[in-house]
Parts: structure tokens; C-alpha cells; sequence
């Protein structure tokens, strides 16, 4: 279950940033901060040709959620939105989108880092690159950096 | 509870080199640890064994929850069995 505020979505299909910040301020006169994180393929200098991102469905969504409920109990955030796709990805697309509404500018910051922060230590998801040179494609290695990153929030 | 199957789901490179992405199994009655688990697929073939070479780096979720490889097993309905995350 999410907090009030909070909205989850894993899907294959590309996301809109600026709709999706629309949806959360349109109407509203309390919210002074809007902190917005969008993770994009890159493409390693032309050598990628395509991510392919795994994801075990249910759990992917319920440990972002966890993530994002954590934020929202640890910081006065107003709204919270996390997106991440899965499927087949190319360079310059969209894979991940992290909103975090609030009053002021340090907890919609430090929530969207917190939420990105543990999604990626903790979320089911899996890339792999596929290669424009047709070299086998391989698994992307987990990074120390990614785990050092989580454990600051401790 | 002897016989009762419990169903394993595996991802990435783990299910690449097991050759499958799911399998219900009875566990063996003296696997009662999560290391219990990954040490007695391991000799199951030579799949389990390359997926599981260093069993300490794998993650392992009972019903879609993280566990430490210390933690007792019980009779979950899922086991999922991966490698570390890289989402994002």
C-alpha cells in the first residue's frame, strides 16, 4: 500500500515529465518546490545499441514503493511520483522519472535522492547491453558506488 | 511438511545460466537456511553451479522480500533467486 501522495508506476511504455509535473502542482498554490530526476540510456559513446531491462513484476513495484513511503514518513513532501520502465530501451530514452513535490526546496530534493538512491540498490530491475558492434550482449555489474550511496541514509 | 512444493523464479544472469526462468521443487527437509538453499542448488548441474559460484553475492527474495542469506526459510509460496540489482 502507498502513502497519500504517493504514486508508483513500472510499465514499458515511455513517460512525460512535464505532464507528469503538471498533474502534480496544476491547481495547487502550497507547493513551493518541485524536485525532478529523469534517468536516460546513454549510449557509451555510439557502442550501445539498446538496453534490454528485466524486472520481477510485483516485487519491482512494491520496493520502489517502500522507498517511496520511507521519503514521504522522513520528510514533509507533498507528492511523490516514481516511474521506471522496463522492456527494450535506447540511447537519449527515458528510463527512470522521480518527482518530489513539497513546500520547500531540501525535502523534495532529499526525497527524490533517497527514493533514487534505494531503487537502485533494492528495485528488481536488471539491464543488459546490447552492443552496435553484435558483440555478445552482457549483464551490467552492479556498482559499490550505488551501495555506498543507499547506506548515507542510514 | 514433507512433499510440499514451493515455487522457485530466477532473473538475469542467474536464469540465463540455470536455463530457466521458474521450476517448482520439494526442498529437501534439511535446507532450512537461505545459504542452505543456494549451496544445495548449486550441486543440483552444472547450470546451478556456474549461476551459484559465489553464492554470497546472490540475492534471494521470499515472497517478493529481501532476506539475508542467514534467515530461516519457512514455507514461503515464492523464492526468487537473482543477482544484485542494477535498475535506474
Amino acid at each position: 500500500m502507498s502513502a497519500f501522495g504517493v504514486t508508483v508506476r513500472v510499465q514499458s511504455e515511455d513517460f512525460d515529465q512535464a505532464a507528469e509535473t503538471t498533474l502534480l502542482t496544476k491547481g495547487r498554490t502550497d507547493i513551493g518546490a518541485v524536485a525532478t530526476f529523469s534517468g536516460l540510456c546513454r549510449g557509451e559513446g555510439e557502442t550501445l545499441k539498446a538496453l534490454e531491462l528485466e524486472h520481477y513484476p510485483g516485487m519491482a513495484e512494491s520496493e520502489i514503493e517502500a522507498a517511496a513511503n520511507a521519503a514521504v514518513k522522513r520528510w514533509p513532501i507533498d507528492g511523490l511520483l516514481v516511474i521506471h520502465r522496463y522492456g527494450r530501451i535506447t540511447p537519449g530514452e527515458q528510463i527512470v522519472l522521480v518527482i518530489a513535490t513539497s513546500k520547500h526546496r531540501d525535502a523534495a530534493f532529499d526525497g527524490a535522492r533517497y527514493v533514487m538512491d534505494f531503487l537502485k540498490t533494492n528495485a528488481p530491475f536488471w539491464k543488459k547491453e546490447h552492443r552496435v558492434d553484435g558483440q555478445e550482449a552482457s549483464w551490467v555489474d552492479a556498482r559499490e558506488e550505488d551501495e555506498q550511496a543507499t547506506k548515507r541514509w542510514k | 511438511m514433507a512433499g510440499v512444493e514451493t515455487k522457485l523464479v530466477y532473473f538475469s544472469w542467474v536464469r540465463e545460466r540455470v536455463g530457466k526462468s521458474e521450476e517448482k521443487i520439494v526442498l529437501p527437509q534439511d535446507v532450512t537456511t537461505v545459504m542452505d538453499l543456494l549451496l544445495w542448488l548449486k550441486q543440483r548441474d552444472d547450470g546451478f553451479a556456474a549461476a551459484l559460484e559465489f553464492p554470497e553475492i546472490i540475492r534471494v527474495a521470499l515472497d517478493q522480500e529481501h532476506v539475508e542469506h542467514t534467515a530461516e526459510i519457512g514455507a514461503p509460496r515464492e523464492i526468487a533467486i537473482f543477482p544484485p540489482m542494477t535498475g535506474g
